[in-house]
């Protein structure tokens, strides 16, 4: 046995923040600098596109589906809750309400790009509008897709009965996530629907 | 302990069939072998932008010269550029990092070992395809393969029409895939130093080395993301067609450097912030001495991390900026000085009255002191911007971040490679080889990058892939040639001292240096699970608590 200085202390009170948490805020941290980037870039090209369609012509606030994204952020959180308390069922109908929640709010996603593209015309390549507003808003959307595949596996985990509550700080540090995409979406929001205007 | 450890790498493996040890190592999840294999990676990767650089050189040891045509000239000083920054000092510095933050803060493993994994073959895949573009990339007749745009590869070079072929979409890819890997590894830093660390190890009593690297990994996290999403942008644009770095639809080109910069100029302290936790270690080992100022020290780090996030547009002063942002990005870079000459003299305070001992590590160590001085000093030339003007894209700037890169990094990893080799490998270096490798390399450092600021104040500027004689250039850049040789010579030594040492070298025992911190405490090399029981530890040096426990440190801290 080498010099490990394990009998020098006494047995001593130590605790640590544990890693999922840690880990996710940090991941939230490396995506807020991607968003950061793309925000600034819509923000710099506002009102510099050569061609239209410009923003005002063809934009309307998506209101319904905004209100569905942010509640699910509440469904997100009263499942977690329902977990921790033992309340499986409970979590379970919760959980699938947040799935549905983003899930509505990724067609209004997609119905405003299908009227945008083929009504008004607007793609990628018509002008910088097109270019920041499909990057940015494809973006946003890019993160809502692998949140709802990921808590869609929670479900279908959830419905073999495989969750229980000593899963609870897991599901925490999903629900993180899920909180990031929606305070994201108000950015975005803002900047889109708001500034950009 | 010693008899039923699982010692890793070597000895258990020379008795396993080829296949399954290969295996062993493809499939790993365990930090020192990821170390290990980051490490072996930077190694190929500095051997072939070695090669790259020494041929650049050929090249402009004297005017007119045609080794090479002036395409081949771009491809190379592109793949340098950007190997050396990715593929060569990162995984260097994220491959000591991996190795040793477990064993200092005594840990069994990093806080996701799987990610880790994941995060080291993002990487090395990332370097295997910038490679690919040598045969990849042919595209169009006349394209070109390899990349071509330059390291920070502006815009509209990129653009479709500028830049025809594959070699470009190669780069791009090649920097995205590294970069998921850097940020991976710069979250699992994190989450480790945060959440692994072993009983009574709090955040003041942790080793600098782990306090620096937890900055730089910070640093990973806020910076890299930035080039993530301009090389998405980058994509989108050659093949979405989109317009964000298109002046013919309105998009500016200026906005790619201020991206390229956002994540550039913190890059810079990413790479020198685990130098700094090397010196760290090394200097107060080979004072006898503990490290002088170990708050401020951290403190400086901290605000190194903060300042580092708000020069990058030094870089851009000949692009035209408003006087009201030259202005505030001289301030800036002024300022950034102050916690760096802060740890400098922490470094010489740790020298100051102790019984140094010049071994190879040590020796590095204390060239990079002087070295990265003249290196901060050079920066603060041109971080004025009138002078820039001046400077700006002259081979003065090659000489001061060359002087940064090799004269700081670099010579700190070599003394991080001398000082934990016979942790890692259990067995002693010779020492006469790594004071030859020291001796090459000083004088070849100094021979290229003290003359290359010559031309540069005379005029000549970088990229250029010849020149006129009789513009009083020809000599120096003889000299600058000259001197790259020696460095080469160098670097053969210090991997021949590597390999031999390897296999011939005298068993180093657990603790070869008479060291401080926890690493020295665990077998060399360290078993699969680092330590037998967790430690727990009530001071900085908890070895040296341990070693007199008639006098520890946790009395006086």
């Amino acid at each position: 046995m080498n010099a490990t200085p394990a009998t020098l202390v006494p047995e001593l009170e130590w605790k640590l923040p544990s890693r999922g948490p840690v880990g996710m805020y940090a991941l939230i941290g490396a995506e807020s600098a991607i968003f950061t980037i793309f925000v600034v870039a819509y923000l710099f090209y506002i009102g510099k596109s050569l061609s239209g369609p410009v923003p005002s012509e063809v934009l309307s606030p998506p209101i319904l589906y905004t209100v569905c994204l942010l509640s699910s952020s509440l469904s997100i959180h009263f499942a977690a809750k329902s977990l921790r308390g033992g309340k499986v069922r409970s979590f379970a109908a919760r959980w699938f309400l947040t799935i549905i929640l983003g899930a509505i709010f990724l067609y209004g996603t997609a119905s405003e790009w299908q009227r945008l593209i083929y009504k008004d015309g607007l793609t990628i390549t018509t002008n910088l509008f097109g270019t920041t507003y499909y990057s940015l808003v494809g973006l946003h959307g890019f993160h809502v897709i692998v949140g709802l595949l990921a808590l869609s596996t929670v479900m279908a985990f959830t419905i073999f009965g495989v969750v229980k509550t000593e899963h609870a700080e897991r599901i925490d540090v999903l629900s993180l996530y899920w909180h990031f995409v929606d305070a994201v979406w108000i950015v975005v929001f803002t900047v889109v629907y708001v500034i950009g205007r | 302990m010693s008899t039923d450890a699982v010692a890793l790498p070597g000895t258990e493996l020379a008795s396993r069939p080829l296949v399954s040890s290969l295996h062993d190592w493809v499939t790993t999840v365990d930090h020192k072998r990821l170390g290990i294999l980051y490490i072996s990676y930077a190694l190929v990767f500095l051997l072939i932008a070695g090669i790259e650089a020494t041929v650049i050189r050929i090249q402009l040891i004297r005017p007119h010269n045609d080794f090479v045509t002036p395409q081949v000239f771009n491809r190379l000083f592109t793949m340098h550029g950007t190997t050396m920054i990715f593929f060569v000092i990162m995984p260097f510095l994220f491959g000591f990092a991996n190795y040793l933050i477990p064993l200092m803060i005594g840990a069994r493993d990093m806080a996701f070992p799987r990610l880790n994994a994941f995060s080291f073959w993002m990487t090395a895949f990332g370097g295997l395809l910038l490679y690919f573009s040598l045969v990849g990339a042919n595209g169009l007749y006349g394209a070109g393969n390899a990349p071509d745009v330059g390291w920070f590869a502006y815009a509209p070079l990129t653009s479709r029409t500028f830049s025809v072929g594959h070699s470009t979409d190669f780069w791009t890819l090649a920097l995205l895939v590294s970069g998921f890997g850097s940020i991976g590894t710069a979250i699992n830093i994190i989450a480790t130093v945060f959440c692994m660390r072993c009983p009574g190890m709090t955040l003041a009593k942790m080793p600098l080395f782990a306090w620096l690297n937890l900055v730089m990994a910070g640093l990973v996290v806020l910076c890299v993301s930035p080039l993530t999403a301009a090389q998405v942008m980058l994509v989108i644009d050659r093949y979405l067609g989109g317009h964000f770095f298109d002046t013919q639809a309105g998009g500016s080109a200026v906005i790619w450097m201020h991206f390229f910069w956002v994540f550039g100029h913190p890059e810079v302290y990413v790479l020198v912030l685990p130098a700094f936790a090397f010196a760290s270690e090394i200097i107060p080992v080979f004072s006898r001495k503990p490290i002088f100022g170990y708050p401020v020290m951290v403190g400086a780090t901290i605000a190194i991390g903060f300042i580092s996030m708000s020069v990058w547009a030094h870089h851009m002063f000949t692009v035209g900026m408003s006087s009201a942002a030259n202005n505030f990005f001289v301030i800036s870079t002024m300022a950034i000085a102050v916690p760096t000459g802060i740890k400098i003299f922490n470094w010489l305070g740790t020298m100051w009255g102790g019984k140094i001992e010049f071994k190879t590590p040590m020796l590095f160590c204390i060239a990079f002191l002087f070295q990265f001085l003249i290196a901060g000093l050079t920066g603060i030339m041109q971080g004025a911007a009138p002078f820039d003007w001046h400077l700006g894209n002259s081979y003065f700037v090659v000489a001061h971040f060359h002087y940064v890169i090799v004269g700081g990094i670099l010579f700190c990893l070599f003394g991080a490679f001398y000082y934990w080799f016979p942790k890692m490998s259990g067995k002693m270096y010779s020492e006469a080889l790594g004071k030859l490798h020291f001796w090459l390399f000083i004088v070849g450092f100094h021979m290229t990058f003290d003359f290359m600021h010559i031309p540069g104040l005379l005029g000549m500027p970088r990229r250029i892939y010849t020149y006129e004689p009789g513009r009083g250039w020809d000599t120096w850049n003889l000299i600058v040639t000259i001197g790259v040789f020696f460095q080469a010579a160098g670097i053969l030594v210090f991997l021949g001292n590597l390999i031999w040492s390897y296999f011939r070298g005298k068993p180093a025992g657990n603790d070869p240096w008479d060291a401080w911190t926890l690493e020295w405490s665990t077998n060399s090399p360290p078993p699969a699970y680092n330590f037998y029981t967790i430690p727990s530890v009530q001071s900085r040096r908890p070895l040296w608590d341990l070693k007199h426990p008639d006098d520890p440190d946790w009395k006086y801290e």
